[in-house]
């Protein structure tokens, strides 16, 4: 793909080979010390806290938001044991409602939004364009401090009393009915939010201004495509939310009345504001995510992905429509039957780019020679959870069945189908897929496979019987429930615990692989694409030289493989017989020095014996 | 910034070898900004970059202000008889000088623009110091305005103030009669308003309309001019900052990118008064010197 | 960096054009004169849109028109400082879309939600 050849090319091993057994045989000359990279380039906290370097800031979300997983991970383990029972039996109505609301701010505005762009984008998108950093590296540092800032303030406010609106703050519940430090918390989303849009704006400006010669944006990784599409979303929709939250506070300082329908306030004009940023902001969710499966996908097919432009355009696709359907989330409130068929139509368009994907994605997979990794497993989980996913919100955007399901259980099955069992499968894939390049280490396949088969397994076992309870009429954001739901709720929280399982495995396994893990080389995949043409871990500077790139993303194929593989046999027989020589030539020594020690030996027993005489 | 890191972003950069043509001739510098930041190849794409970062930037500025004045105009399609009595309670000779004011600032941001283009530091400075000017007029005026409005009881209350705080409906203007020239036994009548009852707007067709439906004008008024202020806060103090550079050299050595930067935000935020003057002020049939119409 | 990354690179806008009037150090100096221009042009506009806003529309049946006339001269100010004291006239063709992309988004966000607003039933729509 680049005409600079990848120098210290590590063979990979064969995709025959047995989970567990993808340690690459150590082929480090014995004398260099490790190369400089961006970890070992130097060392320290402060190092860290003021680095410019995207590689680092990338590695400094990924500690924090994984802390953030934490956070909201224990939230819904409380909602969820609490549900165990349909009595409430563990904790108070109040409690409950602070702890659901706990996890959606959490998890949406902290851990879901963040995740892929701010980890997987800041470090990829300047690798995959051949550049040396974002366009604007202390703004990229600037944002990850909003993000702490935001992150404590709202943790703070979690701590000292917390909030019952659930993530969405909607008015007047936020702004007369309930207690609580909203304003703090709406603040540190507020300031959360331009972490995330500094973010986009490092991302648009990159991708126009500092692609590699003979980077096209159609040879651009269909990656950097979806995070384009998600970076205009950001930056467009978040300015939204801020001023929504803005006026929220402003409505419970002052007592506007702007969202109080008793003073002529429009309590839907909060919703409505407020869905123009989150309707799109679930886009911002998921196509990072789709972003991941196109590179995994089409690694570990072996093929090229199929109708490559289809997907590019139809994540700029899903960018626009994206604004233009918030309104399928008020078909129950007294938004006007014509707007509520408007959004509905184009609810229903907005299946078209998504199905494209899935479409193409499966096309990928159609006779490829698959390869069942880690990253590849849980893509796969992606794309069947995704198109249930993606067909129960076709359920939902009609708008008769929506006045059913509304509020139930089966819209929480939904939007989880998409946001876990799609977005936090792709960023696990990625995650997987990436780490190799990212620390340099492999992780133990076996325990990999085994993480990503379990998550797939708890996820479904959690949200299935939700699809049915919701279905059955059983309402969400409630503390009690009907006892009939009871078996369902019972298979949930089981699932549930399996998933808890099957996130701790990654945390300790992907730990251990830092220190333990076998050296990966720079393209243990063997994948296109400029990132592993580079060392692992790269340099602080990425590429020795700019990249020059002459041909498109994704150049895979079967007789490439053939050639790499013989050419991966050629180097293992010749490392064997270098060892096999090496190892005739040191027993041929060892004896010699044996034999010349014994001979020493019974000459000092002899001159000890003439001493003695 | 890591210590031993073999290249930093704020330090001296990679040596001129990287410079575009052209650029490094421009001889002793003051400041190193406009020399090559590391991870860019050379100067044009830098320039442009950092051109391109800001105007999108201005795009999360035009969507923010965009959902308050989406509230502005659902309010006032809502209530089209409220907001014509508030935007009557605005003092429309400050609001008519402060739009002179700050397209004027607007005109010398331009000029000092081009000021540096042509590496003209007195002309820099003299223009900068213009814009300050002007921008420190435009919220003296607001800062006036402001305190009238107090008085004249427009800023709704502070809910821990108390109920009424200074929200007074009573020492409102009416269409028909200004402050100055109001009855005696309409004065008193007014005074007897209760915040959240009705106020009559026209007295010749006994209009009336809710304190609280003007109350949301005067909300969105000060929410829309105080985000608007505090932008104009913050450029003046970059504008400050940046005058200081002026005189110490920069920005007229070749690198005027600063000072054009700024001057997009400087026009950009002219331009949210452009929309908001005629929206807050100028509603409809309004007169200019307080009397009747 | 080679002379191909060079030329290879700087376009680097979505139709991959230059910009048009520049000097070495890519951009373009408007002359004074354009200035006063523009300056006059949007005072008269303030003047204008005084004068028309002394008058009262709604009086002669016309309760739209005020707003209408308030707003195409705020449009057309606007325009003329983006395109002249912003520079816009002169840039690149890139520039030129991200400066109207946000008034797109802009016109979305009012167009879908004034929809509902304006269709609801008369006796919701207060």
């Amino acid at each position: 793909m680049v005409s600079t050849p990848a120098e210290g090319f590590t063979p990979t091993p064969r995709p025959a080979a047995a989970p567990g057994d993808v340690s690459v045989p150590e082929v480090v000359p014995a004398d260099s010390e490790e190369p400089k990279n961006y970890l070992n380039v130097s060392y320290g906290v402060k190092s860290w806290l003021f680095t410019l370097d995207h590689k680092r800031i990338a590695m400094l979300y990924l500690l924090t938001v994984s802390l953030m997983f934490v956070v909201g991970g224990v939230a819904a383990g409380m909602v969820r044991l609490n549900l165990l029972q349909p009595n409430g039996f563990l904790i108070s109505a109040a409690t409950y409602n602070k702890a659901f609301s706990a996890h959606g701010i959490v998890m949406v505005f902290f851990f879901i939004i963040p995740a892929i762009p701010a980890i997987l984008g800041n470090f990829f998108i300047p690798m995959m364009l051949g550049a040396k950093d974002l366009a604007f590296p202390k703004i990229n540092l600037l944002s990850w401090y909003l993000y702490i800032i935001g992150a404590v303030m709202v943790l703070g406010a979690l701590a000292c009393g917390g909030v019952q609106t659930g993530w969405t703050f909607y008015a007047p519940l936020s702004s007369q009915y309930t207690n609580g430090p909203i304003v703090v918390v709406a603040l540190g989303v507020f300031i959360a939010g331009f972490s995330s849009i500094l973010t986009g704006l490092n991302f648009i400006v990159t991708t126009h201004k500092m692609r590699a010669p003979g980077l096209t944006w159609f040879r651009l990784p269909l990656f950097v495509w979806g995070m384009y599409a998600t970076s205009l979303l950001q930056i467009l929709g978040t300015p939204v939310v801020a001023i929504t939250i803005l006026l929220l506070a402003v409505e419970i300082i002052f007592n506007a009345g702007v969202f109080d329908a008793s003073t002529g306030g429009d309590p839907v004009l909060f919703q409505h504001l407020f869905w123009f940023y989150s309707h799109p902001a679930v886009y911002i969710m998921i196509l990072p995510g789709m972003a991941v499966i196109s590179e995994v996908v089409t690694c570990f097919s072996r093929k090229p992905i199929f109708g490559y432009r289809f997907i590019a355009f139809s994540s700029m696709a899903i960018a626009i429509l994206s604004f233009l359907v918030w309104g399928h989330h008020m078909f129950t409130t007294d938004q006007s039957p014509l707007s509520s068929i408007v959004f509905s139509v184009i609810s229903f368009l907005v299946a078209i780019p998504s199905a494209i994907k899935v479409f193409n994605w499966t096309a990928t997979l159609y006779k490829g020679s698959i390869r069942l990794t880690t990253p590849m497993l849980y893509s796969l989980g992606f794309i069947g959870l995704f198109t249930i996913g993606g067909l129960t919100g076709l359920y939902l955007s009609a708008i008769a069945v929506d006045i059913h399901l509304q509020d139930t259980y089966f819209v929480v099955a939904h939007f989880h189908y998409v946001m876990v069992g799609s977005t936090v499968m792709a960023y696990m894939a990625g995650l997987h897929y990436w780490w190799p390049k990212m620390v340099g280490r492999m992780y133990p396949e076996g325990w990999g496979q085994t993480a990503a088969v379990l998550l797939f397994i708890g996820f479904t076992l959690t949200f299935m019987p939700q699809f049915i309870a919701g279905y059955a009429g059983m309402p969400r954001r409630y503390h009690v429930y009907d006892p009939q739901y009871h078996v369902m709720n019972v298979l949930s929280t089981a699932g549930a615990t399996i998933m808890a399982l099957a996130y701790l495995l990654p945390f300790f396994y992907l730990t251990w692989s830092l220190k333990y893990g076998p050296k990966a080389g720079p393209n243990p995949w063997r994948a296109t694409g400029l990132e592993w043409q580079t060392p692992s871990p790269p340099p602080t500077l990425n590429f020795e030289r700019t990249p020059v790139v002459t041909i498109g993303p994704y150049a895979y194929s079967a007789e490439n493989d053939e050639i790499e593989d013989a050419r991966y046999d050629m180097e293992r027989a010749q490392a064997d017989y270098a060892a096999a020589q090496a190892k005739v030539a040191g027993d041929r020594e060892h004896r010699a020095m044996e034999e010349g020690g014994a001979s020493a030996v019974s000459q000092t027993i002899i001159e000890e014996a003439k001493r003695d005489l | 910034m890591t210590s031993k890191a073999p290249v930093k972003h704020s330090v001296a950069p990679p040596p001129a070898t990287t410079h575009y043509q052209g650029e490094a001739e421009h001889g002793h510098d003051h400041d190193d900004s406009h020399v090559l930041m590391h991870h860019f190849d050379h100067m044009e794409q830098q320039r442009e970059s950092i051109s391109l970062g800001m105007w999108t930037f201005l795009w999360t500025e035009i969507m923010m202000f965009s959902g308050l004045f989406f509230c502005y105009a659902l309010f006032r399609w809502k209530f089209y008889d409220a907001y014509l009595l508030g935007s009557q309670q605005l003092d429309i000779t400050l609001g008519t000088i402060n739009t002179f004011v700050l397209l004027a600032s607007s005109m010398t941001m331009a000029l000092a623009v081009h000021a540096a283009q042509v590496k003209n530091r007195k002309a820099l400075m003299g223009y900068m110091v213009g814009t300050l000017i002007f921008g420190g007029a435009f919220l003296g005026v607001k800062a006036v305005e402001w305190t009238a409005d107090y008085h004249e009881g427009m800023v709704p209350t502070f809910e821990f103030m108390g109920p009424r705080g200074n929200w007074n409906p009573a020492l409102w203007r009416t269409t028909h009669h200004a402050r100055t020239d109001r009855k005696p036994e309409e004065a008193t009548r007014l005074a007897q308003i209760k915040p959240d009852s009705t106020v009559t707007y026209d007295f010749k067709h006994k209009k009336e309309v809710s304190v609280q439906q003007v109350k949301m004008y005067f909300m969105l008024y000060f929410c829309m001019t105080g985000l608007h202020a505090i932008h104009m806060i913050a450029g003046v103090a970059i504008l400050l900052v940046m005058l200081l550079m002026a005189a110490g050299g920069w920005f007229t050595n070749g690198n005027d990118q600063p000072v054009e930067l700024f001057g997009l935000y400087w026009h950009f935020v002219d331009i949210v008064w452009v929309f908001l003057f005629p929206l807050l002020y100028l509603i409809a049939g309004f007169s200019m010197f307080g009397g009747a119409h | 960096m080679t002379e191909v990354a060079r030329h290879e690179t700087t376009p680097g806008s979505l139709a991959g054009d230059r910009i048009e009037d520049t000097h070495e150090t890519g951009h373009h100096i408007v002359p004074i004169s354009v200035y006063v221009k523009v300056i006059t042009a949007l005072m008269v506009l303030l003047v204008i849109t005084l004068g028309a806003a002394a008058v009262d529309f709604g009086k002669m049946g016309l309760p739209w028109l005020n707003i209408v006339i308030a707003m195409t001269i705020a449009i057309v100010k606007a325009v003329l400082i983006i395109l002249y004291f912003m520079h816009v006239r002169y840039s690149s063709k890139l520039i030129w879309v991200f400066s109207g992309a946000a008034f797109f988004w802009v016109m979305l966000l009012f167009v879908m939600t004034l929809v509902d607003y304006f269709s609801r039933a008369p006796s919701l729509a207060y």
